[in-house]
């Protein structure tokens, strides 16, 4: 043996291999371990799916009671046969861990606070968030709901058992290719996780407040000019429940406290959240009646707008029992269908986004927070104590009192250890949110995948509280309805606008709106129902205040288009949906065209005045047109506001978009033109001439890069959920916007498109931008965008028994029990 | 002979410890059949280091044929911010081939001196 050369060999060896498994820093990001993640047989490589991959497999599990076969279409969607209701739910469980894993648990890890511990230090104050709003305190209390319905808590443990029946059989080669990229591995499932799932979704859609910055615009603006910046209901509004709709009688009657208007709120604050669901979260749902419709059977069509992301937050599947028929999209982290049909009817949702999380000031005794203030005497304090693991680095602890205010413990997410990124007063606020309330969502899912009828449609849809949701309704029978559905609060006129006083019961919430006085329409006079996120009536007649900022354009556009339509068949529907119509430029460009003021333009200026004249009103693809408006548009606001907003606290409200639109649409003249720093009193021509200035540089630069075309400048992209740029699709080919039907923004806008026509053998379209498989490396990871964005759709198929020769099943797994 | 030998063995152990043990048994494979044959130090080298460019190389090679190279597109993206799954190919089996390599080597230097 030769010593020393077999010591230098071997030493060279022994680092090669540490250097290989090791994650280096490499240009701030950590990098994979090389060796385990280049090793074709560890590695990525082994999630590079063969394009002939075989999806056939005979499965044995000894959870399961009977039979299940699933048959994957040539899309890879599966239509799940199972002998035994629950088994259904074990497969759905089975099938999204196997093709959604990763995105299941980062998005309950995102829910339940606990980013830090794989992506490190940078998400920690994501996590504080989250746990200090109270997540995993609102997952906690809905999963004790969920167990105590012995139904729901069989079809929850069925689903977490065939979650877990998958991890269990993940070897490291066949771990999610993420899981590999970032080096951890994945936990076991758990009915806690589907809660925390739900509350994800309560987060996205039913968090939405503007309290602090809406206290501050209170504070600095005049009571006209609030009035007019913030209103509480708008001209122009068409709201779901059409206008002069009676109404139930009123049976809570909230009452202001007496100092009110003295007291509420003359303050000011500096606080804000780290982060916001994003404001454009919406959606379009509506149904016509037969009436309306070629065939003579309803139709029924839904698109949430959602941020899109890959793999995407939908997963498309048939379950079938011999107690339901259901097909549509569902949740990958949650069992039933959400948005679909069965073989009586179609049911679809669109987001509710009334204000339902409000704030209260508390007042402790000392900085210890272990006595706060409440009607007159101290209470004392419980404590949760919160240990953040971070990776890399030593656990975080956090400790977040709650404080009993009237029926509800509520966390005080704000405190002097915890403002959000800029808060600087360090005053102590509690929030009192519905989503810490109980409920059971899971129930309304269950339930409508089985609905016959109205009435089932009925008793599913009380069942929905939080995230509220306005739930569209159509039945073979001939029926369609909509409910304005969730766990409102009755408020009196102004309650939650702003931060309130948490001292005593006055301020705090008086009781919910009853259920039967919740708005709804069944087999309305015109023949349709709707809804797009608009306010969901006319506060004159419905008795209880439900806020004041709700967008109103698709709702105008969508209701002015169904009530001309007749006639109407499926493809009508898809138009509609993809419809670029652009309804707010249709109001204002009149008012354009009449004060720009041509004479004192360059010839530069001049070319894209031009093109806005020639301009269809269509956010369509390869229109530049609609990219001068738009531009135009987001600019010409900032230049109106942006002299009184450099004087305002930092982090107050900016106006409603309608306000500015409906201000100046009521008065050329409008107040808020006129720059305050100038003894000049400016006009909207001013104005108008300022902005094309300052925009025409831009619009040069994009027309000079070859990207004036609408799509081209608005560039949509569907990111990984991770952000890395090379598993997501850029610059896709899609017009629309934000006030268009086709809601379609940079990274945001109609996540399902869906048409279900009720005929006899149902009629059903959809596509999602994304595709059935999670596996970056899969050629069904996003084989549906190109459809998506050429406004094109599949054709939904509803398999029955009988029809497994079909040519269309390309793969058949079976489960059995064993 | 016995360098062809041992350069299939070394890519059939590897293969096979693969299967059931972590990435870097490759080193402990390459070793072994270098202590078990005979070769002077830079034959047992370049044996190793020629058995696992081969394995890797050729393993996922055929798995991205298989795969359309979607993934290797991607992937080659990420890692090396160019698009080229060809180099990706390159770099596995060059990572596998170097720690294939030394490993024979010193598994070549634990027999006694000829």
């Amino acid at each position: 043996m030769r010593i020393i050369p077999f010591i230098i060999s071997a030493a060279v060896t022994i680092a090669l291999i540490f250097a290989l498994n090791t994650s280096w820093k490499i240009g701030g990001v950590n990098s994979p371990l090389f060796g385990a993640f280049l090793s074709p047989q560890h590695g990525f490589w082994q999630n590079a799916e063969s394009t002939n991959e075989d999806y056939n497999a005979d499965l044995k599990f000894p959870q399961l009671t009977g039979k299940v076969n699933v048959y994957f279409d040539e899309r890879l969607v599966p239509h799940v046969f199972a002998e035994q209701e629950n088994d259904a739910y074990f497969v759905q469980g089975y099938l999204h861990a196997k093709f959604r894993l990763w995105q299941m648990e980062l998005q309950t890890h995102a829910a339940a606070g606990r980013a830090s511990e794989i992506i490190g230090e940078k998400a920690l104050n994501h996590d504080r968030e989250f746990r200090r709003l109270g997540m995993v305190y609102a997952a906690e209390i809905a999963e004790k709901e969920i167990e105590k319905d012995p139904v729901m808590k069989a079809e929850c443990d069925a689903y977490t058992a065939g979650v877990n029946a998958y991890i269990g059989t993940l070897t490291e080669s066949a771990l999610p290719l993420e899981y590999k990229l970032i080096g951890y591995k994945p936990e076991k499932w758990s009915n806690l996780k589907t809660a925390l799932f739900l509350k994800y979704m309560s987060y996205d859609l039913a968090a939405r407040e503007d309290d602090f910055e809406m206290t501050n615009a209170k504070s600095f603006f005049n009571a006209a000019d609030f009035a007019a910046l913030y209103p509480a209901i708008q001209d122009s509004l068409d709201p779901i429940i059409p206008k002069g709709t009676p109404f139930a009688p009123q049976k809570v009657f909230p009452k202001a406290p007496v100092n009110a208007d003295s007291v509420y709120l003359k303050n000011t604050v500096a606080a804000t959240e780290t982060e916001k669901p994003d404001p454009g979260n919406g959606s379009n749902n509506w149904a016509v009646s037969g009436k309306k419709t070629k065939s003579g059977a309803p139709i029924l069509c839904n698109d949430p707008h959602l941020s899109l992301n890959l793999p995407s937050l939908w997963y498309e599947m048939q379950l079938s029992t011999p107690q339901f028929n259901v097909y549509g999209v569902t949740f990958p982290g949650a069992p039933s269908v959400v948005i679909g049909f069965n073989d009586s009817c179609a049911f679809g949702v669109t987001n509710g986004g009334r204000d339902v999380r409000d704030y209260y000031e508390i007042t402790f005794k000392d900085d210890s927070r272990k006595e706060y203030l409440f009607n007159g005497t101290y209470h004392a304090t419980t404590f949760r104590i919160d240990t953040i693991k971070i990776k890399g680095q030593p656990d975080f602890i956090d400790s977040v009192a709650y404080v009993q205010l009237g029926n509800n413990l509520c966390p005080v997410m704000f405190d002097k250890s915890f403002g959000g990124v800029r808060m600087d007063n360090h005053k102590y606020y509690a929030v009192r949110w519905t989503a810490h309330d109980t409920s059971d969502e899971l129930k309304y899912f269950n339930l409508i995948n089985r609905a016959k009828n109205y009435t089932d449609y009925q008793a599913a849809a009380t069942n929905f509280h939080t995230p509220g949701q306005n739930c569209a309704f159509a039945c073979k029978n001939g029926d369609i309805a909509i409910r304005t559905q969730g766990d409102w609060p009755a408020k009196w006129k102004g309650q939650g606008d702003f931060v309130m006083p948490g001292t005593d019961t006055s301020y705090l919430w008086q009781g919910m709106i009853p259920q039967d006085e919740v708005p709804y329409q069944y087999n309305p006079e015109r023949g349709f129902i709707s809804s797009a996120n608009q306010k969901p009536v006319d506060d004159i007649t419905y008795p209880y205040y439900i806020g004041r900022n709700y967008p109103m354009y698709r709702g105008i556009e969508i209701n002015r288009k169904l009530s001309a339509m007749n006639n109407i068949t499926p493809q009508d529907m898809m138009a509609l949906q993809t419809d670029n119509y652009n309804a707010p430029a249709e109001m204002i460009m009149p008012l354009f065209i009449k004060n720009i003021n041509e004479a004192v333009l360059s010839s530069e200026e001049k070319k894209y005045v031009d093109m806005l004249k020639g301009w269809n009103l269509h956010n369509d693809v390869g229109s530049k047109g609609a990219t001068v408006f738009e531009t135009l548009w987001s600019n010409l606001q900032d230049t109106v506001y942006e002299d009184e907003f450099a004087k305002a606290p930092k982090n107050t409200m900016y106006p409603f978009e309608s306000s500015f639109m409906e201000g100046l649409l009521k008065d050329s003249a409008y107040k808020f033109l006129d720059d305050i720093n100038t003894t000049k009193k400016e006009t909207l021509a001013d104005e108008l001439t300022a902005v094309i200035k300052k925009i025409t540089p831009v619009l040069s630069k994009a027309e000079a890069e070859g990207r004036l075309e609408w799509e081209k400048f608005k560039s949509t992209h569907v990111d990984h959920l991770a952000k890395l740029p090379a598993f997501g699709r850029q610059h896709l080919p899609i017009g629309g916007g934000v006030h268009n039907i086709n809601a379609t923004k940079e990274t945001h806008g109609p996540s399902w498109r869906m048409v279900i026509s009720l005929t006899a053998s149902t009629e059903a379209y959809g596509v999602y931008p994304g595709g059935q498989s999670g596996n970056p490396g899969s050629k069904f990871y996003d084989n549906f965008i190109d459809q998506w964005a050429a406004g094109k759709y599949f054709s939904l198929w509803m398999m029955t028994k009988g029809e497994e020769k079909d040519a269309k099943v390309k793969w058949t797994m079976s489960f059995n029990k064993g | 002979m016995k360098f062809i030998a041992s350069l299939i063995l070394t890519a059939l152990l590897s293969f096979a410890a693969c299967l059931f043990l972590p990435w870097y048994s490759i080193a402990a494979a390459a070793f072994i059949v270098a202590a078990l044959i005979p070769q002077s130090p830079a034959k047992s080298f370049v044996a190793g280091f020629t058995a696992l460019l081969l394995l890797w190389g050729v393993l996922s090679f055929w798995i991205s044929s298989n795969n359309e190279h979607l993934l290797a597109h991607k992937v080659s993206i990420l890692l090396l911010k160019m698009d080229n799954p060809w180099i990706l190919i390159f770099a596995t089996a060059f990572i596998g081939a170097l720690v294939g390599g030394f490993a024979a080597l010193t598994g070549s230097f634990l027999r006694k001196n000829k």
